[in-house]
């Protein structure tokens, strides 16, 4: 649905998005990840033809951003970065106008309307003037206006931004649901958001794509994949610090700062990233070492994304 | 097609400048103002006639600060605040979007200018007027005022920035006002062949008005008008997609 290819944009010396190809399926969400200035907001503006790519090309459901600018617009749902909308206007009278605009008239204009007050809960605001509503409503009333023609794709600019912790979940939970039968592409800088919501996830630093993959891929990247972390209470640390290094499934062994009385954290960095817990319970077992904690780390996206952002 | 969009951008617009303090304080100004010029400047009963040529001749000057104060915000304001962004990804040809912005404000002057009609009962009370001077001096100051308002919306989609959008619409109608004005004529006489000074006067708004005005109805200073609207904002385009790509 989303088809991306060599797309590169150059702000006069800046090259702010090279060479960037990808493609995002249906009921699949795409999380674009990436630091401040990455690219990700003028790839997004160059997907809704906000603005012309300086190379390269990218097809909306078929259509060519460069030469059907218009019929790409038609399929794309798009919510900008600070969900921008006419502070002067109502909330109904706003989605009334989005909703005309893209051709809708009538009983059908009332219709959509009224889905996507329903959708995004915007039934108490309804007659309430956009400047007066909070953060969590502004940015609702620009996803409500990003949903009115029922696109095939959704992009989505920083959609959970400046939301608190209830409203973040609202939102998610609504991508999702809306996910099956449409193309999502969401741009974030909040790494939880990718496990919470995509099925995929792009992370682009300096304009170039660094890292792509499942969460469970880029995942699999971390140091930390599969590594152990053990609290035991009463134990010598140099003694099992020594033991632990011995065994032939552990790379590596660290002694992690526990200020909890009498307590010893050790973590365990398996070979090749490889899963090591049932050999490690077998052999604490086996020497009758008691713990009070036992977990399995997937990995830490923060550093993978420090890591693929920085080093590039 | 060019219409699809046109009408609720249209109305979007005109219904941003009625909910705003500022039309309303504009339209106490214009009307003062035109009050003012006509009665005290113009000295209306002196002139001892029943016409509106002398409410017309301050039209240029009064419309020279007032139609970009009313056109500064069209593209500088959707910029600001990030709407350009959304209106501009709408399924909308920017040609539509552009010339339903002007529309809206296009009509929101001629509302103001429509609210001076005492002056009519005025000069019908006061005499026995050709309705016909009045008639085209209505239509030519309306266009007028078009012109001028491409103006502030070419400006306008040049900066953020609503007071150098302002500033700059104001020094480029104000050129477009003197250029037809006598003094600087003789000036140029002295220094370039008459035809030069003919020329740049050509440009002027204040030429092509003046006949409109006194009643002389001559289709190329209608023509000249609508010329500079849709030539303008062809420019108005030509600046809104190069600062897309740049």
């Amino acid at each position: 649905m989303i088809r991306v290819n060599s797309l590169s944009k150059n702000f006069n010396n800046l090259l702010a998005v090279d060479q960037v190809s990808f493609e995002v399926q249906q009921g699949e969400i795409l999380g674009f990840l990436g630091p401040n200035g990455a690219g990700k907001t003028t790839t997004m503006k160059m997907l809704t033809c906000f603005i012309p790519p300086s190379s390269g090309t990218a097809e909306i459901c078929g259509f060519s951003i460069l030469n059907d600018p218009l019929q790409v617009r038609t399929q794309i749902g798009y919510l900008p970065e600070s969900a921008p909308s006419y502070d002067e206007m109502l909330v109904g009278e706003f989605l009334r106008f989005v909703a005309e605009v893209r051709g809708y008239s009538g009983i059908e204009m009332k219709r959509r309307v009224g889905m996507v007050i329903e959708k995004t809960s915007l039934r108490e605001v309804e007659n309430q003037m956009i400047d007066t509503l909070s953060k969590g409503y502004r940015q609702r009333t620009c996803l409500a206006q990003a949903l009115i023609h029922d696109p095939p794709v959704l992009i989505l600019d920083e959609p959970t931004d400046g939301l608190d912790p209830n409203q973040k979940h609202e939102v998610r939970s609504l991508i999702k649901d809306m996910s099956e039968e449409r193309t999502i592409l969401i741009s974030t800088h909040i790494l939880e958001e990718v496990d919470a919501v995509c099925t995929r996830a792009m992370i682009i630093a300096n304009g170039h794509v660094v890292g792509y993959g499942t969460s469970d891929e880029l995942l699999s990247q971390s140091l930390y994949r599969n590594s152990i972390t053990l609290c035991l209470r009463n134990a010598d640390p140099r003694k099992l610090l020594d033991e632990f290094n011995q065994l032939d499934f552990v790379y590596s062994v660290e002694n992690v700062p526990d200020s909890r009385e009498g307590m010893v954290t050790m973590r365990l960095f398996p070979k090749n990233k490889e899963t090591i817990s049932c050999q490690l319970e077998q052999y604490l077992c086996t020497k009758n070492i008691t713990f009070e904690h036992f977990s399995v780390d997937r990995g830490r996206l923060d550093e993978v994304f420090r890591e693929l952002t920085t080093v590039s | 097609m060019f219409i699809k969009g046109f009408f609720p951008i249209l109305n979007r617009e005109l219904l941003a400048y009625f909910r705003s303090p500022v039309a309303y304080v504009f339209i106490i100004i214009f009307l003062t103002a035109n009050a003012g010029c006509t009665f005290m400047l113009g000295n209306f009963y002196d002139s001892q006639q029943a016409s509106l040529e002398i409410f017309f001749l301050f039209h240029p000057w009064l419309y020279l600060f007032l139609v970009p104060a009313v056109g500064m915000r069209l593209w500088a304001e959707e910029r600001r605040s990030g709407t350009a962004e959304l209106l501009l990804t709408f399924p909308v040809r920017l040609t539509t979007t552009v010339f339903a912005k002007f529309s809206a404000a296009w009509l929101f002057i001629g509302i103001s200018l429509l609210l001076t009609f005492p002056m009519i009962w005025t000069v019908h009370y006061l005499g026995d007027p050709d309705n016909g001077p009045i008639i085209t001096g209505y239509l030519g100051s309306f266009l007028m005022a078009g012109s001028y308002l491409a103006i502030a919306s070419l400006t306008s989609a040049l900066t953020k920035n609503q007071v150098i959008s302002f500033i700059l619409s104001v020094i480029i109608c104000l050129m477009l006002v003197l250029s037809g004005w006598g003094v600087l004529s003789e000036t140029l006489n002295t220094v370039f062949p008459v035809w030069i000074s003919d020329l740049v006067g050509q440009f002027s708004f204040t030429t092509h008005f003046d006949a409109i005005r006194r009643g002389v109805v001559d289709i190329r200073d209608f023509i000249y008008f609508i010329s500079i609207i849709v030539i303008v904002l062809m420019l108005n385009v030509v600046i809104l997609e190069s600062h897309k790509a740049s």
